[in-house]
């Protein structure tokens, strides 16, 4: 037969190819299900650990006494309000700066080289490692602008920091608003900017939203830049309130307090010897991790009802 | 020609002179801000490359570039001082190889399962589970690879105290997420007919995941690792928790030894005076780190577009 057609005749088993590719499939099938529970397990294990080394400690007293030498009195106070500090500065700076450089890569940037470099220097910034962000910091505010190791620079360097995240969320955001919305504006006689300010910003607002509480979430457990600029690990003491009785009732000398915050106090509490500051650096891990993840599970809710909404 | 009377006074409904004059400062005014908020990003790069520049130009003033890359002492804050950057090199990359060692497979393995073998109701609670797994604050992985993995490994290892096993590991894991989401991404990308003319060829989902997803999804793939091996490079508090702050060349990931980013937090924590020559070494050493990130996330970069403009 072979010698007539021309081709040899294999007895093709196709039976047992296919049972072969079906076992391959549940095999693999069968290894991602089980890198998949074991990576929510690592995660799990860690939350539980945190929490059984953790949560005994954790009091009201713990919230509200400062940081001292003695593990058992200690507690988060001063942290606890120089993260808030620190996030507001950041907040203020990151929020606008972010929105503005965002909306005008996506609608106003002309297509040349200037825009070219802005774009990949967005990404770029992006990937570089936030204890530069520190260096940076330290050699230009601190010891170039003599600021001193203060809260306005701790919350301008996590301000640069997120920067990218809040621009990356806000291009998303604005690319998903429909094109009929600008065209039906600038057919009512608005101009760009009106355009922009009264109708494509509000729509796009809630995924801005998701992208800046994304990047405030990182900004709360970055470490590395703020141990950079100097920031004392022991502050027994708060900065200067921001309100205040007398006119004009508001006060900015806390900007250029000393300060400590949440991850620098644990970071502190983990390099000691005696277990007693573990517990404590644990406790203080709940409280960090409760407030990244709370900020996290809002943002991803948020995004979940904008994807239901476009549906 | 006479202007026909229609009954209507068209200039009602003409804006005035003034408003249109007022109108049109504002949108050109808001044009040069979002500009100016667009170059900030472009401002910070210069910025770190100016501070890391001429700190370490200050550096290199006193110490050869030669006996920088060659010498295998670095002990800057010692009485004999040596300042060669390869036992931290050697940190840093025992470190990030084995954060890689455990997010290559597992993110390659996550991320065909996901996007190809997953139902979209386990994607769903999947990608956000990986999302907040990508929240949890570094410091918190650092107690955690310092107080869980690190005795947990002694129990069958011969560990005791600091070592780059626990905390490449615990890197890992972190990187874990990003890894997938990059992979998992550039896997979508690759369009559904190629899919389903390896389904019409009588191919098995493991089959055209293989060798049609996979090959085809490649640069984003290669994108993903690289990007990942950029973040467990300049990852700071996991190694500066758990490594240890001794320099030390070895490939032993059973030792202690410090990486670039727990040197320069070791120096920041102490009292370094400005300008002294120990105060140069870190922004030398962050020098090394910025290129170093820098050259993966150009390749990156490239490699992300490429996977872009194909499809």
């Amino acid at each position: 037969m072979t010698h007539l057609s021309g081709f040899r005749e294999e007895q093709i088993d196709y039976a047992g190819l296919i049972t072969r590719a079906k076992r391959g499939d549940l095999l693999f099938g069968l290894i991602g299900l089980v890198v998949m529970m074991i990576a929510i397990l690592t995660l799990m294990t860690l939350i539980v650990d945190l929490a059984l080394d953790g949560i005994p400690r954790l009091s009201w007293d713990f919230l509200t006494n400062f940081p001292s030498r003695r593990a058992a009195q200690a507690g988060i106070l001063s942290p606890l309000v120089g993260t808030t500090l620190v996030m507001l500065v950041t907040a203020i700076l990151a929020i606008p700066l972010g929105v503005m450089a965002g909306l005008y890569l996506e609608e106003y940037a002309p297509k040349n080289l200037l825009t070219n470099i802005i774009e990949i220097n967005v990404t770029n910034l992006a990937g570089v490692p936030s204890i530069i962000y520190g260096l940076l910091a330290l050699g230009l505010f601190v010891q170039t602008f003599g600021m001193g190791e203060t809260i306005l620079v701790a919350g301008m360097v996590l301000a640069l920091l997120i920067l990218p995240v809040v621009i990356v969320a806000t291009r998303e955001a604005i690319r998903a608003v429909p094109g009929e919305m600008r065209e039906a504006a600038f057919a009512l006689g608005a101009d760009k900017w009106q355009t922009m300010a009264f109708y494509v910003l509000p729509v796009a607002t809630p995924g801005i939203l998701t992208g800046a509480i994304v990047g405030l979430a990182r900004a709360i457990g970055e470490t590395a830049p703020i141990i950079t600029i100097g920031a004392l690990t022991f502050i027994a003491f708060l900065p200067p309130s921001p309100i205040q009785a007398e006119p004009p009732f508001l006060n900015f000398q806390w900007l250029n307090s000393p300060f400590t915050v949440m991850p620098i106090q644990m970071f502190n509490w983990v390099s000691r010897p005696q277990e007693a500051f573990h517990i404590n650096a644990a406790a203080t891990g709940i409280v960090l991790m409760g407030m990244t993840l709370l900020m996290n599970g809002l943002a991803v809710w948020l995004r979940y009802r904008i994807r239901r909404q476009v549906k | 020609m006479a202007e026909k009377d229609t009954g209507w006074d068209f200039h009602m409904f003409s804006p005035s002179p003034v408003y249109l004059m007022r109108r049109r400062v504002v949108d050109v005014v808001m044009r040069g801000l979002l500009f100016l908020a667009a170059s900030v990003s472009v401002l910070v790069t210069l910025g770190i490359v100016y501070v890391l520049l001429s700190e370490s130009l200050a550096f290199f003033a006193h110490v050869p570039v030669f006996e920088f890359l060659t010498d295998t002492q670095w002990t800057p804050l010692f009485a004999q001082t040596r300042y060669g950057i390869l036992p931290l090199l050697s940190g840093t990359i025992v470190a990030a190889g084995i954060a890689m060692l455990v997010a290559v497979p597992a993110g390659t393995v996550l991320a065909i399962y996901l996007s190809e073998y997953a139902p979209p109701r386990v994607r769903e609670v999947v990608k956000p589970l990986l999302e907040l797994l990508e929240g949890v604050p570094t410091v918190v992985y650092g107690y955690f690879a310092l107080l869980f993995v690190t005795p947990l490994l002694s129990t069958f290892l011969p560990v005791r105290g600091f070592n780059l096993l626990a905390p490449g590991l615990v890197m890992g894991i972190m990187i874990l997420p990003y890894v997938t989401s990059v992979s998992e991404d550039a896997m979508r990308a690759v369009p559904r007919h190629l899919r389903e003319g390896a389904y019409a060829l009588g191919f098995s989902r493991l089959q055209t995941s293989l060798r049609v997803v996979v090959p085809a999804a490649f640069s984003g793939i290669t994108a993903a690792y690289i990007l990942g091996m950029s973040r467990a490079v300049g990852e700071t508090m996991v190694v500066a928790i758990a490594a240890g702050q001794n320099p030390n060349l070895t490939f032993n990931p059973l030792e202690s030894a410090a990486t670039i980013t727990a040197y320069i937090v070791q120096v920041s924590l102490g009292d370094v005076p400005h300008g002294s020559i120990a105060y140069q070494t870190i922004f030398a050493a962050g020098l090394v780190l910025f290129l170093i990130t820098l050259a993966f996330n150009i390749i990156g970069f490239f490699l992300r577009r490429k996977f872009r403009e194909v499809y």
